[in-house]
Formats: structure tokens, C-alpha cells, sequence
């Protein structure tokens, strides 16, 4: 069943076109990676399904309903949530309170209620709390609960990003290049977390990767962007010897597989 | 040498030690400010003491029934035996006006991030909205009622003027929310201005604010009867409102609200994809920094018994945005501290070294060029100290903290698998 469906979707940024007329449907509880080389439009094509650009033209569709037209908070709120690509903390907030802000969504205080600090309040800021640092014991950050987001080590601000996003109780999670800048060991245990996180949060995950090893061992379905389209998609061993893709890449020399 | 250490290290640790100190340090100054006539130093003195018992161990509740006491008891009481009672008095409620506003304007600047240079103009509207009710001018333009209200009605004013001055905030936010940083500091600028200058011009075609001839006689507040009058009572109006700002915020600051303002000052685009609703939060800042203003704008129109626009110049926006900065943007002690400091610098610590070189001078005992004259110097010497405290406290007297929350209490929610070991984590902290 296809959780995610886009059709036609363009994106032009005055003459420049990111995104060219890519469709494609995502299975739920599915992990799709999206790959292309640098400058393909991947990021582009993320920003429009999480309402930061506006499509130019062609439709996206969440559990068929139309999502495309949405503020970005509107979007969150339908149940995608999301990564960046440049890492994006609240770099004075503590770990714990990131994820908290993360789980803004579900929480239902209004200025009524605070100001009278009513039980019922209190109770869900508690639950929240709670729920926010069983996620950071989840991606391994437990530890650093009280600490300020920015002085995290690059691979553990990632992982950050994933809890917040977590916490959210997202649908359908976007990833965008999760594993830039972590070592091999980082980037193994990365694997291992998307991997569980798909069953643990019953999520569909679509990332965005440049590390084919990573691309290759854990998605169920591969799309290619080249210069805004789409040049290929399919399971990771066809697209693995597709020659439009290994073209795509060879100027690049980014392939690396094995 | 490193016995004063060990003994200053097991001073700290001992609550009973503090209490003792405290309530010695408490007692002397409050003696010494009921016997002495006028001294300004016992009274500052006696007002420091609240800082020390923020640095005490107490627990927060013990602070603030410390802090009622010696605001709602001592301080009035003991000030009350000398001459300058009422102008202590005046000086206090003076800072309890700022350090509201101050505090206002913390949630625009300190937690949402949105630079604001023309916050005084709230200030503005509560203080005109009693004053136009609380005079004959609402007469004018009102066609029905008997003005000037009664001043019964001031304390249904508080709240009007909050009211109004949200609305002024929402209006005030709608535009100027479409632009950022550098720009959104221009705009507010120009809001502030214009706003004065409306006022300043609303005496034609329908005479609503008497222009800058100002708005005299205001009726005083009165409450069973009684007229409030003087300093020493207005003090008491202040002291309410300051409490209820500063609980206000506080319950703000640690809740969704305010962890959503933060996040919108962190990272617009990433507190959006969290479900952050930009402009709602945004808005949301601007009334609420607003609403504390407007309040105390009612309370100050009725103090001075008299409101014109050269109260609410640029020169005060700036004035109020120097005690966020200075105090420590985004920290609500901080804030309260920095607004006090300023206060009092302005009003007493300035005034006073201005008015003994003065005698000095005057006296003959040492003479002044005129060029240096202390009135011209009590400027620059406030402009030092704000140079100074930039250079070595950029991040305020009391920096902003996050606050702390204990593991324990967070553990035991139904867990999840954790998936890296920590044996792993450090692990990787070695790579
Ligand atoms: N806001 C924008 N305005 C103008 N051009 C843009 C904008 N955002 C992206 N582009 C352009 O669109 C093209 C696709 O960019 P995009 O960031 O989507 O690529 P990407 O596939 O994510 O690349 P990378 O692998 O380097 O992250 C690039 O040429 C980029 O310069
Ligand atoms: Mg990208």
C-alpha cells in the first residue's frame, strides 16, 4: 500500500529547474533512498514535500490526501517529519529540551492552562518529558540530556535531529544525508538505527544519502535524480548495474560500492 | 590562605550559614536605614540584599517569602522614619515599572529573538488609554457617559490597558512580521515613532489627546474610598503587578510556549518542520511582551497624574532594551536585575555623585571646568559602564540558563531497545 505519492512534480528556481516532472510512489514501512549526484535536486524535491518550496507544478499526496498548498507546520502536522542536510538544532537549547520541541505537535497547553498551571498540564509536560528522554536513550544521547545542543560531536547533533524528528510521531520521516560527516563506526550504528526505528515507530523512512554502501544495504527501493529527473528507479541491485546511473555518477566518481 | 578557601567552601555548602548571614546583613542595613535621615546608600544596600538571597541555597519558595517580606514589610517600614521616604518610594516604584516592561520586552528580544525598537509605544497606549478615560478629554469624542471615569474604574484599567496594548502588539506584528533581523529593528523603530507622533497629533480634527500639551489631572485610583496619592501607594500597585509579571513569565518560559518561542530564535526553518506556526508565535510574543507594558503605562498615567508623548521618546525604547542586554538576554533574573541596576544608576546612584560634586565645586573645594560640569559627566559615566559590562559580561549579568532537568526523574517511561550500548557511544567519541 503507498503511503507517499507524488506525480509531476517541478520545481524552477527562475531559469534553473531543480526538479523536473518526477513522479514516484513510497510504499509504507518502506525505506526509500533517493540518490543523484551533487546538484540533482534531491534536497529541492524534500522541500517541497515538507512545504518549505512550493512545487511550480504537479501534486503531492499523503494517504491520497492533497498536501502540496501547506505551510511547513501544517505539513508536520500531517504526519511528516524531517532532517537537514546542514544540520539544524536549537544550538542554545538543551538536548532534552530540542526533543520537546519536537513533540510540539502533540501537545495540547494553551495559554489558558499554562498560565493556571492545571493539573492536566502539568501531567503532559511531565508524560512529554518522560517520552523525550526515553527517545534520546533510544538514539544513545541519554547522557547528555542537560547539554547545549551545539556543543554535541557531529555525529551525535545527527542523531539529535533524528529524536526530535522522532518526537514528533511522524508518518512518514524524511532524511536528508543522515550519515555526512559520521566515521564508518558511526555510520553503521546509523544503519542499525534506521533499520529499528522502522519497526520500532512503525515509520516509513525516505533518505536522501550520498554513502552507497549505506544506500545499498538498507533500502528496499532506490530512486535516481540526475539534473532534476529521474533517471531510474528500482531495487538497490538493478540500480546498482543500471548504465544511466553509472553514467550519471562517473563524472562525479562518486560511485562506491562494495 | 587555603583555610579562608575551605572555609569559604564549607560557607557555601551550609544553608544554616547563609540564613544567618542574610538575616545579620538584612538587619543591619534595614537599621541603619531606619535610623539614619537620609542615606541612600542603606536603602541600596538594603535592596542588594534581595540579590544576595537569590544566590542563596534556599528553595524557591523560602526565597520568595523572604523577598514578600522585606519588598511588602521592611523596605516600606524602615524607609518610612526618614525625610526621603517618599522619594525611596518613587525610586522603587519607578523600578518595578521598568523591570515589568523590561521583562515584556525579554520575551520579544530575549526569547523569540525578534529585535524590537520601539517597545515604549505599548507603554504608550496603556498609559493614554487611562489617561484619555481617567480625564475629561474622552468627553471629546464619546457620545455617551460622564467623564472622567471614577477612579474606581483604574483597576478595571489595568487590564483594559493590557488588553489594548496586545491588540497593539498583534497590529504592530502583522506587518512587521514579514520582515527579519536588521529590518524588523528599523520597522519597530518607525512604529515607535509613530506612534508617538499620533498622539502627539491628536488634538485635531477631535481633540482626543490634547497633543503635546500633554493630558493633565488624572484621576488618582481609588479603592474603598481611599485616594492613591503617593509614591508609597502606587508602590504597593506595582508590587502586585510585578509579581504577577514575573510568575507570568516564568509559567511562559518553561512550557510549550515558550520552549516554541526559543526554538523560532534558534532556527526559523527547523522550529517550522517541528510544527511551529511562524507567525502565530511570533504574534504571540509581541502581545504577551506587550500586555506587562501596557499595564504599567495605566499605572504610570495615573502615578504621575499626567501624560504627554516626551515620555515615551526613542531614548526610552533604547533605555529598556539596554536593561535586556545588560541584564542578560533571555534570563529572567537576569532581566530583573539589569532593569534595577539601571533604574537606580539613572535615578539615584548618578543623581546623587552628580549633586555632591556639585556642593563640592560649589563649596570651593575642588572646581570643575564647565566643560566637565557633573551633569554633562553623568552621561558618559553611564555610557562607560555599559561599555564596560559589554566588554566583560557580553552575555549579561546573570546569562541566560537552561534549565536542568534530573535523569532520574525521567527514567522508568516504558523503554525502548536502546540500540547503541554506551560502551559503543564512547566508542565513538574516541574515533
Ligand atoms: N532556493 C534556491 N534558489 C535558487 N536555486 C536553488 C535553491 N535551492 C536549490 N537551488 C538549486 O537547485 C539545484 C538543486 O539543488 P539541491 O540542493 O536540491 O541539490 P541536491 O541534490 O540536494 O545536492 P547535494 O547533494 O549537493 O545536497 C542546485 O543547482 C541549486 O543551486
Ligand atoms: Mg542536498
Amino acid at each position: 500500500m503507498s503511503i507517499l505519492e507524488v506525480r509531476n512534480l517541478t520545481k524552477k528556481f527562475g531559469g534553473l529547474t531543480a526538479n523536473q516532472d518526477v513522479s514516484m510512489t513510497v510504499e509504507k514501512n518502506s525505506i526509500t533512498a533517493v540518490i543523484g549526484p551533487n546538484g540533482a535536486g534531491k534536497t529541492t524535491f524534500f522541500n517541497m514535500i515538507t512545504g518549505v518550496y512550493q512545487p511550480t507544478s504537479g501534486i503531492i499526496l499523503l494517504e491520497n490526501e492533497k498536501i502540496n498548498g501547506l505551510q511547513p507546520h501544517d505539513v508536520s502536522k500531517k504526519g511528516i517529519s524531517r532532517t537537514f542536510q546542514n544540520i539544524r538544532l536549537f544550538n542554545e537549547m538543551s538536548v532534552l529540551e530540542n526533543v520537546l520541541v519536537g513533540m510540539h505537535i502533540n501537545l495540547k497547553a494553551g495559554l489558558l492552562g499554562i498560565l493556571l498551571n492545571l493539573p492536566a498540564i502539568r501531567k503532559e509536560e511531565k508524560a512529554s518529558e518522560m517520552k523525550a528522554y526515553n527517545l534520546l536513550e533510544y538514539v544513545g544521547l541519554a547522557d547528555s540530556l542537560n547539554e547545549k545542543a551545539c556543543n554535541l560531536s557531529y555525529g551525535a547533533q545527527r542523531r539529535l535531529e533524528i529524536a526530535r524528528a522522532l518526537a514528533a510521531n511522524p508518518k512518514v520521516l524524511l532524511l536528508d544525508e543522515p550519515a555526512a560527516g559520521m566515521n564508518p563506526k558511526e555510520t553503521k550504528n546509523l544503519t542499525q538505527l534506521i533499520q529499528s526505528m522502522k519497526h520500532e515507530f512503525n515509520l516509513t523512512v525516505i533518505l536522501i544519502e550520498h554513502d552507497m554502501k549505506l544506500v545499498m544495504e538498507i533500502s528496499e527501493h532506490i530512486v535516481v535524480l540526475d539534473h532534476g529527473e529521474k533517471i531510474a528507479e528500482g531495487k538497490p541491485e538493478n540500480i546498482r548495474n543500471n548504465p544511466k546511473v553509472v553514467e550519471a555518477y562517473l563524472g562525479s566518481g562518486a560511485i562506491q560500492t562494495g | 590562605m587555603r583555610r579562608l578557601k575551605t572555609l569559604w567552601k564549607k560557607y557555601e555548602q551550609n544553608k544554616l550559614a547563609h540564613g544567618i548571614f542574610l538575616l545579620i546583613y538584612i538587619g543591619v542595613t534595614s537599621l541603619s536605614l531606619y535610623t539614619a535621615q537620609k542615606s541612600v546608600t542603606a536603602f541600596l544596600l538594603l535592596l542588594t540584599s534581595l540579590l544576595l538571597l537569590y544566590f542563596t541555597k534556599f528553595t524557591n519558595l523560602t526565597k520568595w517569602l523572604i523577598a514578600g517580606f522585606v519588598l511588602v514589610f521592611l523596605l516600606p517600614f524602615t524607609a518610612s522614619n526618614g525625610d526621603a521616604y517618599q522619594s525611596y518610594m518613587e525610586v522603587s516604584t519607578l523600578v518595578g515599572i521598568y523591570i515589568a516592561m523590561a521583562l515584556g520586552l525579554n520575551i520579544v528580544v530575549g526569547m523569540a529573538g525578534l529585535l524590537d525598537l520601539g517597545f515604549v509605544a505599548f507603554f504608550a497606549v496603556g498609559a493614554y488609554t487611562y489617561g484619555i478615560f481617567a480625564t475629561a478629554q474622552a468627553s471629546n469624542f464619546m457620545p455617551f457617559g460622564t467623564f472622567p471615569l471614577s477612579g474606581e474604574s483604574f483597576w478595571l484599567f489595568i487590564i483594559i490597558g493590557g488588553l489594548v496594548a496586545a491588540l497593539f502588539g498583534i497590529l504592530l506584528g502583522i506587518p512587521v512580521l514579514r520582515v527579519k533581523g536588521d529590518y524588523l529593528a528599523i520597522v519597530t523603530l518607525g512604529f515607535g515613532e509613530i506612534i508617538r507622533i499620533i498622539f502627539n497629533n491628536l488634538d485635531r480634527p477631535i481633540n482626543i489627546t490634547n497633543g503635546a500639551m500633554g493630558i493633565s489631572s488624572v484621576t488618582p485610583p481609588r479603592l474603598f474610598g481611599i485616594d492613591f496619592l503617593y509614591p508609597s501607594q502606587f508602590y504597593y500597585i506595582v508590587l502586585v503587578l510585578l509579581f504577577f509579571t514575573i510568575f507570568t513569565v516564568r509559567r511562559f518560559e518553561h512550557s510549550k510556549i515558550g520552549r516554541s518561542w526559543k526554538a523560532v530564535r534558534e532556527n526559523e526553518i527547523a522550529a517550522q518542520a517541528m510544527g511551529v506556526p511562524l507567525v502565530r508565535t511570533k504574534l504571540m510574543a509581541f502581545a504577551i511582551g506587550a500586555t506587562f507594558s501596557g499595564m504599567m503605562g495605566v499605572v504610570f498615567a495615573a502615578k504621575q497624574a499626567f501624560v504627554d508623548p516626551t515620555s515615551f521618546t526613542l531614548l526610552e525604547s533604547i533605555t529598556i532594551l539596554v536593561m535586556v542586554v545588560l541584564g542578560g538576554m533571555g534570563s529572567v533574573p537576569g532581566v530583573i536585575l539589569g532593569a534595577a541596576v539601571m533604574t537606580i544608576l539613572n535615578l539615584q546612584v548618578l543623581t546623587e555623585m552628580t549633586n555632591w560634586l556639585n556642593q563640592l565645586s560649589l563649596s570651593g573645594i575642588i572646581s570643575i571646568p564647565y566643560a566637565l560640569s557633573p551633569a554633562k559627566m553623568q552621561r558618559f559615566i553611564f555610557g562607560a559602564l555599559l561599555i564596560l559590562f559589554a566588554l566583560y559580561r557580553p552575555k549579561g549579568l546573570l546569562p541566560a540558563k537552561n534549565r536542568i532537568f534530573i535523569e532520574k526523574d525521567l527514567q522508568g517511561a516504558n523503554r525502548k531497545a536502546k540500540l547503541v550500548t554506551p560502551q559503543e557511544q564512547s566508542e565513538n567519541e574516541k574515533l
